[in-house]
Parts: structure tokens; sequence; C-alpha cells
């Protein structure tokens, strides 16, 4: 076993990195896989209420970099999946405590007992992306269906190339079907021609999603939700499966709407 | 999309996001803005007609992107001789 090492991005903030970064890694570890989801946002950490985990931190990244613990200490062992692991970032340090060879030293030491490392990324195009990107195999560049968004992501792009990481696959997070009809939202047809990159998956705007993060519970677990489902197939995809991508027009549609007001379901 | 609010005179807002974004894109790409590439024109005119007659009024640079790729394409009509 050596694991592939996926850094999750996007340069904008707020467009749903630790969501995803969460949400793909119980995705994979509840298919079985090995995981460890490494929070490299130093003095942003959020990755750890996003999971549920932030009452179990004793270590965090820096702590292992520094050597004041074993990097295993510093692996959090999910509530939910014994094979899924959560390595915090340290809240009270600065980005400039680790870097980019360090994580890559980090990393190395754990590949061999896992299926998948997955690298949350601090927003911006600085020393923290570095650091996110340095160990990475692969990388994941999350996107909203907005201007400055996708300006961003563009930039990511570019500077994934640049560090020979690429090419990197997209996931446009927060796709409303309705705006999208009325004609007020780009599609993802739109934004993949701009940024010229492959879709991972497209993650419909679903209030389930804060409802999870309230509970520190991921949306992926959640069977009813359309955000639940899109991070399944993103997880099973990244595994290697061929999984057709979410109809966005499907919820809104007329006649389900129609069939609805009828009590029947669409 | 939206058929009928064009008819009515009204561009979709995500048609009008695209549209920006394309340019932005050319130029956060490639570091040229329009003033540069009025500049590369004129600089441009000034060499080849040294050499031919041109049409310098008609002459246009824009930049074409192919997936990442981007590529700056001259169009420059020769005067007949």
């Amino acid at each position: 076993m050596a694991a592939r090492i996926i850094t999750i991005t996007s340069g904008k903030g707020g467009v749903g990195k630790t969501t995803a970064t969460a949400n793909i890694g119980v995705g994979l570890a509840e298919m079985g896989k090995k995981v460890t989801c490494i929070d490299s946002d130093i003095g942003l950490r959020n990755l750890d209420v996003v999971l549920g985990l932030e009452n179990r931190i004793v270590y965090d990244l820096v702590d292992v970099i520094e050597g004041h613990c074993r990097v295993n200490q510093a692996m959090i062992r999910d509530k939910r999946f014994e094979n899924l692991f959560l390595i915090p970032a340290a809240q009270t340090r600065e980005k400039n405590s680790v870097t980019p060879a360090e994580m890559v030293n980090l990393c190395e030491s754990i590949r061999e007992e896992m299926d998948f490392i997955l690298i949350d990324s601090p927003a911006g195009i600085e020393g923290g992306f570095k650091n996110a990107i340095a160990p990475a195999d692969e990388a994941i560049v999350v996107t909203n269906p907005d201007v400055s968004a996708v300006r961003d992501a563009d930039r990511i792009i570019g500077l994934i190339e640049a560090a020979e990481k690429g090419p990197a696959r997209l996931i446009l997070n927060r796709i409303n079907p309705e705006m999208i009809k009325r004609g007020d939202m780009m599609e993802a047809g739109d934004v993949l021609e701009l940024l010229a990159i492959k879709l991972l998956g497209v993650v419909p705007d679903d209030e389930h999603v804060l409802i999870s993060t309230n509970k520190g519970q991921p949306v992926v677990l959640n069977q009813k939700s359309r955000a639940g489902q899109a991070f399944r197939n993103i997880a099973a995809r990244i595994t290697g499966s061929e999984v057709p991508f979410l109809d966005m027009s499907q919820k809104d549609d007329f006649m389900t709407r129609l069939s609805k007001v009828f009590g029947k379901e669409g | 999309m939206a058929d009928w609010l064009k008819i009515l005179g009204k561009e979709d807002s995500a048609d009008t996001a695209k549209e920006r974004l394309k340019l932005v894109l050319i130029h956060d790409r490639t570091n040229l803005n329009a003033r540069v590439l009025d500049e590369m024109k004129d600089e441009l005119i000034e060499v080849i007609s040294r050499h031919v007659a041109i049409d310098a009024a008609e002459v246009q640079i824009t930049m074409k992107h192919e997936g990442r790729e981007q590529r700056l394409i001259c169009d420059i009509p020769v005067l007949p001789k």
C-alpha cells in the first residue's frame, strides 16, 4: 500500500475546501479506504470542527514537525470510521512554522500505511498553499460559479501546473439549478470551458451542508441530501469508478414540482 | 435559457459573467492588457511597414485560447503593389 496524496485547494477562501476535504475523506473511508486528512491551514484550523473531532485534539501538525510528538500521536481517529484519521493544524502558530520540505517528509512518513492522504489547503497563493501542494501527487480545485471564485481558481490552476502537480480536477460547489435555469448562474459547462480542466464533481447548494457542519457530521453520511450524494460520487470517481454527473435540473424540474403539488413523488 | 427575457432585451447575467471572465482570464494568464496590446500593434506596424506596404488602420491583434494555452493572432492586410 502506498497512499495517493491529494491536495484540495481553491485560491479564494470560503468556497468549500474544508467541506470538500471532510466529505471526500469520509466518503473514501466509507468505501473501506484508509484515509488521513491533514489540515494545513495553520492559525485558521477548521477541518476538526467540520469532522466533529475538535474535542479530541492533543497534538497538531506543528507538534509533529517540531518533534514534540510522534506522527501517530497527532493522528486523531474518527468517531465513525476506524480507518479515518485527522492531523489538525496548529491554531496558535503562523503559516511559516512549516516548510514545504517538512510537509513532504510528514506525508512520506505515513504514505505506506494509508490509501489516501488528503491535504486541506489554506486560501491564498503564498506560503500556506506552497506547503499544501508540495507533497501532492494530484490536486483538486474547488470553486463556486461566481466571477471572483472562478478567476482565483484559474490562478491556482496555473500555479498547480507550474509546480508540476497537474492536471488539476475541478469540483464546482454551490450550484443553484433554479438560478441556472433563469440564466443567472454559470453552469458547469461554462466554468469548465473558461478554466479548461476536467470536472471531478458538481455539488448543489444544499442546506443540509450547513446543518451537517452544525453537528460535526459530514453531509456525505446523509443519504437524503443531494450534496451528500454528490460527494459520494466524487469519492467514487477518485477511486476510478465511472459515475455519471448529477442532473442539476432534476430537483427543480417543472414536472417534479407539479407532481409534488399533487402529492406524488416526481 | 430564459429565452423570453432575451426577446425582451434583457441579457442573462450568467452570459455577462462568462464574457467578462473570458477577458479577465486572458489578461491574468498573460500579463497583457489592452494598453500593451496597442503598443505591440503600433510597433508591429512600424517594423512591417519598413518592408511592405500595409493597411495600418485594419491591423488587428487578438488573443485566442486553446485549452489553457494562449495564442496571439495578428491580422495584417498587405496593400497591393
